[in-house]
């Protein structure tokens, strides 16, 4: 299956201010992150990330930080702030009540879960 | 193993020709590149295969660059005239320039022949001198980004209505407030010029601060190609000496024209030749700031122990008012040769010390200044570099306010070149309010 573009841009951020939010990290594992979180499923191509975390990073909501981690090559570590904690749960409202919609529109058998509780 | 370094670093070369990636960019997209490179090996791929599919997985160059240049535009502005490959079209252009350079130029004399210089030199001549040069600039920007004509009309209704405005008030013999408008009117003006620099897009942040940087590089070639004028005039007047002709008489005539066309051949030189310049503005910042900033921690120090002590000159604060302009020109100018994405450095904390020092000072003079304005009344001078001074004050005290904050790494270097071109709407109403308001305000005294 492909998702399609636009969708895939629109989920961009709230999935790179999750991955964050799990704990900081960089660029190349953020993008293993969201290949194993959606199966394989979302494909974005892998230079894209960067400007995209860039954003992020001038709107404050991730800081950077450039680092050499022992026994590893030099990566740039992006965490993500309080402003964008504030940001990824305002965008889980606005999914949340998107999938909803959708659910009720759709019937309960497609997006059993998704969602649920959030 | 080589043979992927060579790869690799051809790679980056060939990324790094975009103008929208920079340096740092390069090398966390080198980062990644290795990370799958190594995890493809792993999988069994030899290093060449590896190698291609991970520059696949990166995506095509022309898409990425896109990307980065959207999110990067700052960066871009340098290249906006070099977009063009090959140099060659670029000076192509220089008719154009010339051609608004001349207009200018002759549209000085015209207003001077028709004023009856030089037998005359009446004061609606100073008054009216950046409407006869400052439309050729706005002219050539908009012919230059290709305006539709609704935004030719845009850029021209404003010159218009401040000619009928500063020719109608009827001005009193060597009326303070006219000159006052002769100085604030240019900078009005120049905020009209920035429309069509900007292409009309009022609303973006990031042009605003393309116009700042223009403003900055502007005055740096104004500056310079102004010195070569001198120099040529010197040297002009020492070889007529000894021919009897009076230099003086030459010199009255083409210098007003030079003045003209020189701001039009700036703007041209600030469009086309970029690059040159964008190494100049830093190296002036690193060696103005530290300077400054020690000069201004001195004299805070002195006039915290002294005070203001016998010598308080009443126009005191227009010596302030110049000495905010300078702080402020520093700041601007630090901001624009700073990459944003960087973290502080110490260049941040000495312009926070110098603009520190400069609002202490400034607080110190404008308290004195206000205990006494009762005393002192309030002519129009006195009343402009008030306001002047209040408009200077509260960008500064904000701008300090920010870079604290961004020192201490609780907000982004964006948030403060967001608080100046914020601020830059403040400084055009504030000059339009000079020149329409406080005329009629003071009965044209």
């Amino acid at each position: 299956m492909q998702i399609d573009k636009d969708l895939v841009a629109a989920s961009a951020m709230p999935l790179v201010l999750a991955i964050l939010a799990e704990g900081e990290s960089y660029g190349y594992a953020i993008l293993k992150r969201v290949r194993e979180l959606s199966d394989g499923e979302l494909e974005w191509t892998d230079g894209m990330l960067y400007p995209l975390l860039h954003r992020l990073h001038r709107l404050g909501y991730v800081t950077g930080e450039w680092r050499t981690p022992p026994e590893g090559r030099r990566r740039r570590y992006y965490a993500v702030t309080d402003k964008g904690h504030a940001a990824l749960a305002e965008h889980k409202r606005q999914w949340v009540a998107v999938t909803r919609a959708l659910r009720d529109a759709w019937g309960s058998d497609v997006l059993p879960y998704a969602f649920g509780r959030a | 193993m080589e043979q992927l370094e060579s790869q690799i670093a051809e790679w980056r070369s060939y990324v790094r020709r975009s103008p929208a990636v920079d340096g740092h960019d390069v090398d966390e997209l080198e980062a990644h590149l290795r990370d799958q490179i190594a995890d493809l090996g792993q999988g069994g791929l030899a290093a060449d295969e590896a190698f291609l599919v991970a520059v696949k997985r990166m995506g095509g160059f022309d898409d990425l660059s896109r990307e980065f240049a959207r999110e990067h535009s700052g960066r871009l502005w340098k290249q906006l005239v070099l977009s063009d490959p090959g140099e060659q079209h670029l000076d192509s252009r220089w008719p154009e320039a010339l051609m608004f350079a001349v207009g200018a130029a002759v549209a000085v004399q015209i207003a001077r022949l028709v004023a009856g210089f030089p037998a005359q030199e009446p004061s609606w001549l100073a008054r009216n001198a950046s409407l006869l040069v400052l439309p050729f600039v706005a002219g050539y920007f908009a012919l230059r980004r290709h305006l539709p004509v609704r935004q030719w009309l845009l850029t021209a209704a404003p010159f218009v209505a401040a000619a009928v405005v500063i020719n109608l008030y009827p001005y009193r013999e060597d009326a303070s407030t006219e000159l006052l408008v002769a100085v604030h009117l240019p900078v009005a003006l120049w905020f009209v010029v920035a429309y069509p620099y900007i292409g009309g897009v009022v609303r973006s942040h990031a042009r605003r601060m393309d116009f700042v940087r223009f403003t900055g590089e502007w005055f740096i070639y104004y500056v310079l190609i102004g010195l070569g004028g001198m120099v040529l005039a010197g040297l002009t007047a020492g070889i007529l000496t000894p021919t009897g002709v009076d230099p003086e008489r030459i010199f009255e005539w083409v210098m007003p024209s030079g003045a003209a066309g020189a701001v039009v051949v700036a703007a041209w030189l600030v469009e086309s030749k970029q690059r040159v310049v964008e190494n100049m503005a830093p190296v002036l910042t690193m060696i103005f700031t530290p300077l400054f900033a020690v000069m201004l921690v001195g004299a805070a120090v002195v006039y915290a122990v002294t005070g203001l002590g016998g010598a308080f000159d009443r126009e005191l604060l227009s010596v302030f008012d110049a000495l905010m302009v300078v702080v402020l020109g520093l700041v601007l100018y630090g901001m624009s040769a700073r990459d944003a994405s960087h973290l502080p450095g110490w260049m941040d904390r000495i312009q926070l010390v110098a603009v520190v020092s400069a609002l202490l000072l400034d607080l110190m003079v404008l308290g004195a200044m206000v205990a006494r304005i009762g005393d002192l009344g309030f002519t129009p001078n006195r009343t402009v570099a008030l306001g002047l001074n209040l408009v200077l004050l509260v960008n500064l005290a904000g701008a300090a306010w920010l870079s604290a904050r961004f020192l201490t790494g609780r907000t982004t270097f964006h948030r403060l070149e967001h608080w100046q071109t914020t601020y830059l709407p403040v400084f055009a109403l504030w000059a339009t309010t000079v020149v329409v308001v406080l005329p009629p305000l003071f009965a044209f005294a």
